[in-house]
C-alpha cells in the first residue's frame, strides 16, 4: 500500500475506557524491545512517561466530499503523520490510541485514502483490548465495542483473571461470532507479548493471509463453527437464519450478546476474474456503508496465482499473492464482517462468479 | 546565467527564504541555519513545524512541536513570543503592526505587538491562518469552511461555508477574494463580498503551495505535473476561466510554487527537486536547478536582489541568484 522503500507501519489501537490501553501504551513505550515508538494519544495526562515522542491530538472526523458517507478520514492523523514524517530518525512505528467510543474505521481509512499519508506509512494491525469482566455490558450497550471487535486483527482479551474459565469460554465464542478472522490472546494486566500486537502485517496483502494460513479453515485450531461455515449442515442453517443475525444462538453465548454485527463466509471454486472483480465493485459501492472489513482469497480460472482481497467499507485492494501450491485446493474464500448483509444474495451473487463447470 | 549556491543540511526543510538579504532555513527538527559571512545555526525549537516571514520582511515567525511562537530576528537572535505547552503548532501567519497569528488544536490566536494574545475557538481544528491585507482580520481554514474574525473587535465571525476540510487559506491581495485549499485535491475560493463561490478542481494531488503574483493579477497554486495559474484580473475571478499550465512536465509532480515579488515570474519547485523559473506572459522558462534529493518543499524570493532562497524535504538547500 505505500511506494516508499521503507514505510512506517503503524498500529491502531483500540478499546473501551478501562480496558488496559494506557496499560498497554506504557508497556510499548518503556519496554526494552529495541524499537522506537511514535504514539498519538488523546489526552497526555493518562500516560504517566515523559517521552517527547508523545503527541497529543483530538479525534476529527472529515467526509470526504464524493458523496460516499462512509468514506471518512481522521483530520488530525494526516496532520500529525505528516509532522512525525518530517523528522523521520526518530522512531521505528507509530501507535495511534482511540478513544473508547471512537469508529476505527476512519482511522484505518486514513492510511489508505490521503496520498501522503499513503506514501510514508503503512497500516500494520488494528489492535482491540477487550476487558473480560466488562465485555457483556459493554456490547450491551454500545454499538462501538461491537464496532471495536469486527474490526480488529487482533483482539486482547484482557483481565481475565477477573472472570472464570468457563465465561471466558463463553466470552471467546462471543467475540468469534462478531470477528472469525482476528486472533485472540487471552492476558491480563495487558501483558500480551508486544511481537503478538505489533509489527503484525495484517493489512500487507503479501503477508496478512499467509500469517493465517487457516483463514477459513475448519482445522484452525481458533477456529469456531457458525452457521455461516459452509459444513455439511450449513445450508439448513443459511436457509433457516438467513434474515436473522442472531447465529449464536446455536452456540449458546445468546445470554452474553445480541450481536449486531454479523461475519458472512462464502466458499466457492475458482472464479472468472472479470466476473469477481464487477461482483467486489458492485458490492462495495451498493453494500460498503454495512461492510466493515472483507477478506478473500481467490482463485482464478486458468491462473497460477492466488489472489488476495481485504477491504473496509467501500475501499479495497487486491493482489496477486503467490502460485498456488500444488496440494492446494483451488477455491475462492470470501468472509464479510458487518450489519444487515443479505447472506443470500451475497452468496448467490459470489457463487454467480464462479466458472461453470 | 543563474548560479545556484548549494547548503546541504541534515533534515526536512520546512522554510527556506530572506530576511533582509540574508537567507534563512528552517529546519522541521527545530534547528534554524542562515548564511551571514558563513553559515550559523542555533535551535529555537525541539520540532519546527511551521515558519513563514512576517510582513515586515525582517523577522522570521515559527511554531513548533513544543507549543512555542518564536520570532527570530536576521542577527539570529529570537524572542518567544508564546508557549502553549507543547501543543502542537498547526500553522503560523504574519500580520500588520508585528501583529503575529498561529493555532492549535481549535484555538486560533491573533497576538498585537503589545504581547496583548486574544483567542479564537473554532468548532473544529483549525488548520490555516492568513491574515486579510488590509485591517486587523484573520482567516481561520477549518472544517466546512473559513471564519473571518476581526481580531480587535468582538463581532461574531463571518463564516464562509463549504463541505469539507480546509488547509491552506489565503486572502487576494486586493482582499476581494479568500481562497482554502481543500482534502479533496482542488482550491475553493469565496468572492467576500457577496460571497460567490469559486471551485478550482481538477488536480491530481492536494495542493500544499499557493502563491500570489505582483498585484494579484494571478494565483499560481502545486498540486499537478505543472503549475496551476488561475487568473484574478477579471470582476469575476477565475469563474469560467480555464487555468494556465505552466512548465508540465510528464513524469513529476510540482510540489511548491512562488511567484515574484514585483515581475509576473513564477518559481516552479518539482518533486524531483528540478527549480524552474517561467514567465506568466509568454510561458519561457529557464532552468535553475536540475534536481535533487527530494522534493522541493520551500520557495521564497529576496525582496531586496534577484535570488530564490529553495529547501528540500531531504535538506539539500540552496540560494540561486538569476543574475549570477
Amino acid at each position: 500500500m505505500s511506494d516508499t522503500v521503507n514505510p512506517i507501519p503503524v498500529t491502531v489501537l483500540t478499546g473501551y475506557l478501562g480496558a488496559g490501553k494506557t496499560t498497554m501504551l506504557n508497556r510499548i513505550l518503556s519496554e526494552d524491545h529495541g524499537k522506537r515508538y511514535a504514539v498519538i494519544v488523546n489526552e497526555f495526562g493518562e500516560i504517566g512517561i515523559d517521552n517527547d515522542l508523545i503527541v497529543e491530538s483530538d479525534e476529527e472526523i472529515y467526509e470526504m466530499n464524493n458523496g460516499c458517507v462512509c468514506c471518512t478520514v481522521r483530520g488530525d492523523l494526516i496532520r500529525v503523520v505528516a509532522g512525525l514524517m518530517r523528522r523521520p530518525g526518530r522512531f521505528d512505528a507509530i501507535v495511534v490510541e482511540t478513544t473508547g467510543l471512537a469508529d476505527p474505521a476512519p482511522v484505518a481509512q486514513t492510511f489508505f485514502m490521503d496520498d501522503d499519508v499513503r506514501a510514508k506509512t503503512r497500516l500494520d494491525a488494528v489492535v482491540a483490548l477487550v476487558d473480560a469482566k466488562h465485555l457483556p455490558l459493554r456490547l450491551k450497550d454500545s454499538r462501538e465495542a461491537e464496532d471495536q471487535i469486527a474490526f480488529a486483527d487482533v483482539i486482547v482479551l484482557n483481565k481475565t483473571d477477573l472472570v472464570d474459565e468457563e465465561t471466558l469460554d463463553k466470552l471467546e465464542a462471543t467475540i468469534r461470532s462478531i470477528n472469525p478472522s482476528a486472533r485472540i490472546h487471552r492476558t491480563q494486566r495487558a501483558k500480551v507479548a508486544l511481537d503478538k500486537i505489533l509489527d503484525r502485517g495484517a493489512f500487507d496483502l503479501q503477508r496478512a493471509l499467509d500469517a493465517d494460513p487457516h483463514f477459513l479453515d475448519h482445522d484452525d485450531p481458533d477456529h469456531l463453527c457458525t452457521p455461516e461455515c459452509d459444513h455439511d449442515h450449513a445450508h439448513e442453517h443459511n436457509h433457516a437464519h438467513s434474515h436473522d443475525h442472531d447465529h449464536k444462538h446455536e452456540h449458546g453465548v445468546a445470554d452474553i450478546h445480541d450481536t449486531s454485527v454479523q461475519s458472512i463466509s462464502l466458499r466457492a471454486g475458482p472464479v472468472k476474474q472479470e466476473h469477481f472483480l464487477q461482483w467486489m465493485q458492485k458490492i462495495t459501492q451498493i453494500d460498503g456503508p454495512n461492510i466493515l472489513r472483507l477478506k478473500g482469497i481467490i482463485a482464478f480460472e486458468n491462473d497460477d496465482e492466488r489472489y488476495v482481497v481485504q477491504g473496509i467499507h467501500m475501499l479495497v485492494e487486491g493482489d496477486y499473492q503467490r502460485p498456488w501450491k500444488p496440494d492446494e485446493k483451488r477455491e475462492s474464500r470470501m468472509v464479510f464482517i458487518g450489519r444487515d448483509l443479505d447472506h443470500e444474495k451475497l452468496k448467490r451473487t459470489f457463487e454467480a462468479c464462479q466458472v461453470k463447470q | 546565467m543563474p548560479t545556484l549556491a548549494p547548503l546541504d543540511l541534515d533534515g526536512h526543510c520546512v522554510t527556506a527564504a530572506f530576511l533582509g538579504s540574508i537567507p534563512f532555513f528552517a529546519l522541521a527538527d527545530g534547528d534554524i541555519h542562515w548564511l551571514d559571512h558563513g553559515h550559523k545555526s542555533a535551535q529555537p525549537h525541539d520540532g519546527l513545524l511551521c515558519a513563514s516571514v512576517e510582513q515586515s520582511g525582517k523577522t522570521l515567525l515559527s511554531g513548533g512541536e513544543d507549543g512555542k511562537i518564536i520570532r527570530t530576528s536576521a542577527d539570529g537572535a529570537s524572542q518567544t513570543l508564546a508557549d502553549n505547552n507543547g501543543k502542537w503548532i498547526t500553522c503560523v501567519a504574519s500580520g500588520p503592526h508585528q501583529a503575529v497569528g498561529y493555532a492549535t488544536g481549535r484555538s486560533a490566536y491573533v497576538r498585537d505587538a503589545n504581547g496583548k494574545i486574544a483567542e479564537f475557538t473554532e468548532q473544529r481544528t483549525v488548520e490555516g491562518l492568513a491574515f486579510a491585507p488590509k485591517g486587523m482580520r484573520i482567516a481561520a481554514a477549518r472544517y466546512n469552511g473559513v471564519s473571518l474574525h476581526w481580531a480587535a473587535a468582538s463581532a461574531p465571525p463571518v463564516d464562509l461555508e463549504w463541505g469539507g476540510a480546509h488547509g491552506l487559506v489565503t486572502f487576494s491581495p486586493d482582499g476581494m477574494y479568500v481562497v482554502s485549499s481543500m482534502q479533496e485535491n482542488a482550491l475553493h475560493g469565496w468572492r467576500l463580498k457577496d460571497g460567490k463561490h469559486m471551485r478550482m478542481s481538477g488536480y491530481p494531488a492536494k495542493v500544499k503551495s499557493v502563491s500570489w503574483s505582483a498585484k494579484g493579477k494571478w494565483l499560481a497554486s502545486s498540486g499537478a505535473p505543472a503549475a496551476i495559474v488561475w487568473p484574478f484580473s477579471g470582476k469575476d475571478g477565475p469563474m469560467g476561466k480555464a487555468p494556465l499550465e505552466l512548465s508540465t512536465r510528464g513524469d513529476t509532480m510540482v510540489t511548491c510554487v512562488a511567484c515574484h515579488p514585483t515581475d509576473d515570474v513564477v518559481a516552479i519547485g518539482y518533486a524531483d527537486g528540478m527549480i524552474l523559473a517561467c514567465l506568466i506572459s509568454d510561458q519561457k522558462e529557464a532552468l535553475l536547478r536540475r534536481g535533487g534529493k527530494g522534493p522541493i518543499s520551500s520557495l521564497n524570493w529576496s525582496r531586496v536582489s534577484a535570488q530564490l532562497a529553495f529547501g528540500s524535504e531531504s535538506g539539500d538547500c540552496g540560494i540561486i541568484d538569476l543574475v549570477g
